[in-house]
Formats: C-alpha cells, sequence, structure tokens
C-alpha cells in the first residue's frame, strides 16, 4: 500500500466527500439559476436607484422650497414610504394600485415600489447634504444676483454631492438586500429563486446559503467601488 | 446711491434695527462702526435683500429695493457684497470664483469673462494665483479674491461685513491696501468695520450704531476727535 502525500489525501477525501453531500450537488449543478438570479436582483436594484435617485433630488428640493404646498407634499411622501414597511409597499402597487392604470407585470411592479420607496430614503439624504453646505455660500451666490435654482445648481449642489456620497452608497447596499422583498409578487430574482429551489430540494442551508454568498458578493462588491469613489473624492 | 427710510427689523422678538434712516452718495465711503451685536452686519445684509425688513424702505440708484415688484436678482448683480468669512466657492479654482456670475448671469462669453478677471486678480495682487483653489489661499487672499469676485459683476455699489475681522494681523494691510484703492477710484462703498485707522483715514462719513439704531454720525475726525454722544465716547475709548 502506497502513502499519498497529506495534501492530496486531504483534497481528495474532501472533494469525494462533498460530492456525496446532496446540497452540495443542488448548489453546484444549479449554479447559473444563482447566477441568472443575482442578475436579476442587480437589475431591479440599478433601475430602481436611479430612478430613486432623480426623484430622490425632486422630493428633497420641494422638502426645502420655500412654498408650503410643496414642502408639504415632500414631507407626506418621506413620511409614508419610510414609516411603512416596502414589503407591503410592493403588495399594495402590485395588486391594488398599479392595476388601475396599467398592466405592469411583477417586475416593472417590483421596480416601481422599490424606487419609491428608495426616492423618500435619497430625498433624505439630499437634504441633509445640502444643508450641510455652509449657509455663508448660499449667501454669497445670491448676493451676486444668481436666482435661487442658480445658486443651487451652479453653488450648492456641487457642494453637496461629495457629502452625498457615501449615504448614498450605503442605500444603494441596502437596496439591493431590500429587493428581496419583491419575491413575494414572484419577480424571479434571488431570493425567489432561493424559494423556489429550497421547496423541491428540502436543502435550506445549501441553498440559503448559496444565496446569502451571491448577495455578499453583490454588496461587498458595490461598498468596494464606494470607497474607491470615496477616496477619489478625497484627494480632488 | 444708497436711501435708506426708518427700517425696521426683527428676528422673532428681538429687535435688532430700530427705525435706521441715512443716506449715501454716490462715490461715498460710509464707514458703519459699533459694538457687537449692535446690528451693523444685518443693517448691510437689509441693504441687498439678504435680510427682508419688516418696515422701511431702501433705495439704490433711485430703485426701490423693499418693493416685492423689483426684480431682486437683478439689483443684487449691482451690489456687491464682502464677506468676514470670505465664502469662495471652494470647489471652484479662483478664475472660475470670479468669472462664474458673469457667465451665468449676464452670458458673458467664457474667455471675455477670464479676460477681466485676470486684471481684477492682478488688480488685487495676486495675478498668479488663477488656478488655484481656495483651500491653498491664505485669509487674506481670499478676501482679496472675494472682493475681485464682487468686482467682476461691475456693481456701482460694494458692501463690506468686516473683512478683515477673521484674518491674522499681518494680513489685514494688503485687504484694507486693496479696499483704499477702490475707494480712491470712487467707488461707493458702505464698510462695517473694526479698524479704526482705515474708517479714519478711508471713510467720507463715519457712522456708529448702538442697540439697533444709530446714536452719531459725521466725519472721522468729528467722530474720532470729538465724539459728542457717550455711548460713542465709551466704544471708542475701549476700541482706539
Ligand atoms: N438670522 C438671525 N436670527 C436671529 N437673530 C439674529 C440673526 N442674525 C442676527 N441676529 C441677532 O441680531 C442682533 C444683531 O446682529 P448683527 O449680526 O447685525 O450684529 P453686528 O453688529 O453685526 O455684530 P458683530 O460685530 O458681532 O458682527 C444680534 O443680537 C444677533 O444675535
Ligand atoms: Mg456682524
Amino acid at each position: 500500500m502506497s502513502i499519498t502525500p497529506y495534501p492530496m489525501m486531504f483534497g481528495a477525501t474532501l472533494w469525494e466527500k462533498l460530492n456525496s453531500i446532496n446540497g452540495f450537488n443542488v448548489v453546484v449543478s444549479n449554479w447559473d439559476y444563482f447566477l441568472e438570479g443575482g442578475l436579476v436582483t442587480l437589475e431591479l436594484t440599478v433601475l430602481s436607484i436611479t430612478a430613486g435617485m432623480v426623484l430622490g433630488l425632486i422630493i428633497a428640493l420641494m422638502k426645502l422650497s420655500r412654498w408650503r404646498l410643496l414642502s408639504s407634499v415632500a414631507v407626506i411622501y418621506i413620511d409614508f414610504f419610510r414609516g411603512t414597511p416596502l414589503l407591503v409597499q410592493i403588495m399594495l402597487f402590485h395588486f391594488g394600485i398599479l392595476p388601475l392604470f396599467v398592466d405592469t407585470g411583477p417586475f416593472l411592479s417590483g421596480v416601481i415600489a422599490c424606487s419609491l420607496n428608495s426616492a423618500a430614503y435619497v430625498a433624505e439624504i439630499v437634504r441633509a447634504g445640502i444643508q450641510a453646505v455652509d449657509r455663508g455660500q448660499m449667501e454669497a451666490a445670491r448676493s451676486l444676483g444668481m436666482n435661487g435654482s442658480q445658486a443651487m445648481r451652479y453653488v450648492i449642489l456641487p457642494q453637496a454631492y461629495k457629502i452625498v456620497v457615501p449615504p448614498m452608497i450605503n442605500e444603494f447596499v441596502m437596496l439591493l438586500k431590500d429587493t428581496s422583498l419583491v419575491s413575494v409578487i414572484a419577480v424571479s430574482e434571488l431570493a425567489h429563486r432561493g424559494k423556489l429551489l429550497y421547496s423541491t430540494t428540502f436543502e435550506p442551508t445549501w441553498v440559503w446559503g448559496a444565496v446569502c454568498v451571491v448577495y455578499y458578493i453583490m454588496t461587498k462588491t458595490i461598498s468596494m467601488m464606494g470607497d474607491w469613489v470615496e477616496r477619489r473624492l478625497a484627494t480632488e | 446711491m444708497i436711501e435708506v427710510k426708518g427700517i425696521h427689523k426683527n428676528f422673532g422678538r428681538l429687535e435688532v434695527l430700530k427705525g435706521i434712516d441715512f443716506h449715501v452718495s454716490e462715490r461715498e465711503v460710509v464707514c458703519v462702526i459699533g459694538p457687537s451685536g449692535s446690528g451693523k452686519s444685518t443693517l448691510l445684509r437689509c441693504i441687498n435683500q439678504l435680510e427682508t425688513v419688516q418696515s422701511g424702505r431702501v433705495f439704490i440708484d433711485g430703485v426701490e429695493v423693499t418693493n416685492p415688484k423689483t426684480d431682486i436678482n437683478l439689483l443684487r448683480q449691482q451690489v456687491g457684497m464682502v464677506f468676514q468669512l470670505f465664502n469662495l466657492f471652494p470647489h471652484k479654482t479662483t478664475l472660475e470664483n470670479i468669472t462664474m456670475a458673469p457667465v451665468i448671469l449676464k452670458g458673458m462669453p467664457k474667455e471675455q469673462a477670464e479676460e477681466i478677471a485676470i486684471g481684477l486678480l492682478r488688480k488685487v495682487g495676486l495675478p498668479d494665483k488663477d488656478h488655484v483653489y481656495p483651500a491653498q489661499l491664505s485669509g487674506g487672499q481670499k478676501q482679496r479674491v472675494a472682493i475681485a469676485r464682487a468686482l467682476a459683476m461691475h456693481p456701482k455699489v460694494m458692501l463690506f461685513d468686516e473683512p478683515t475681522s477673521s484674518l491674522d494681523p499681518e494680513m489685514v494691510g494688503e485687504v484694507l491696501a486693496v479696499m483704499k484703492d477702490l475707494a480712491h477710484e470712487g467707488m461707493t462703498m458702505v464698510v462695517v468695520t473694526h479698524e479704526m485707522g482705515f474708517a479714519r483715514e478711508v471713510g467720507h462719513r463715519v457712522i456708529f450704531m448702538d442697540e439697533g439704531v444709530i446714536m452719531e454720525e459725521g466725519t472721522p475726525c468729528a467722530i474720532f476727535d470729538n465724539p459728542q454722544n457717550p455711548r460713542t465716547q465709551s466704544f471708542l475709548s475701549k476700541v482706539l
């Protein structure tokens, strides 16, 4: 009997051992299924955060507006979307409000609900960023003769955006995780695929574990990209 | 050039200006002095409507700025303001700080605005600082850029709110020298200041304010050498 070198022996037995585990086989043979789910999640998130940023900026400016009507609408909007669960909002829009106007599929409903929800958080981030810019900046701009929107566009927002970047990246990560809630309306994103695979294989630890790994890779990538952007802004 | 008639200003319950009347002629330099909290900054900010008044009227070059129908943005283009804390735009170079308003507000071509800006930087003694960001400038340099920024709009009037109060002593002179040149060129100026030497030398008239009213006004000689009001006397005895 020949003696196998220790590492090889270890490697061989580990691989053999893993292969004999059903859950491991489920995960390995479905890797493309997870990957596609991750891409759907990413797509949901990117669409929602983009729409959320545009809408959030508008709502932030409305909230800071001197017109009572505009600022009240913004306050109510932010209160509603931050004060109720996203899960419930998704169902409200998909089953309740949206069908009254258009026939959206689950994916579009999910994007709409997540965008509207994210806009409320983005609005608060942007508002805080604008208010963190020194008051003297607005006064200097106005004293030169700029109107409120010119001062905002050329002086305040270019300074606010640096303050806004770190919490915005955080919001991006949070939203990516929160898109898992659209699985409730059967959007075929990562969490929903986990649910399906689990219900046919009954391998909760392996299936949900694999889902976690894919989410983690995505959130880690975003926050690392965010750190890179922050460093670049700091040296600017 | 500036006509202030009976203005009152409250911040909530606090009455900061209690009926102020004064007049500044064309090419005149008026210095406003007085203890902290007397309402000097507020008065200056009421002139260009950074603060709105409760009552009273302000005219600049015959136009009533306190009239809600007046286009206040257009009017502010003709009134330069220099702040205690400079308030330069930190995300822009000095050149961009100066060209921004003429380009945006007057639609001036960028090259023309830059030519003017370079001329102004030379005028305030900073010809080689055009592509530098404000963070890289000393306090005195920042304030000189701020003056250049205000001048780029060709204002009819310049308002200065304690332009040297946040500067280290060795930098005060360079800023006052620029202001002095400006005064000699005939710029109409209202200067809130604690620099009594400047007020005496450059000011045509000195206004002493306390507790929201003008206590005394007159030529620098009259105010500094022969103050009539006991408040003026006690203020000057503390600062001179
Ligand atoms: N935005 C504001 N809200 C409330 N109170 C204010 C505001 N601005 C100024 N005040 C108050 O008005 C009074 C006059 O202030 P102001 O800044 O005009 O004084 P000042 O004469 O310029 O003083 P200093 O020499 O310290 O600059 C002070 O009591 C100040 O606390
Ligand atoms: Mg003041």
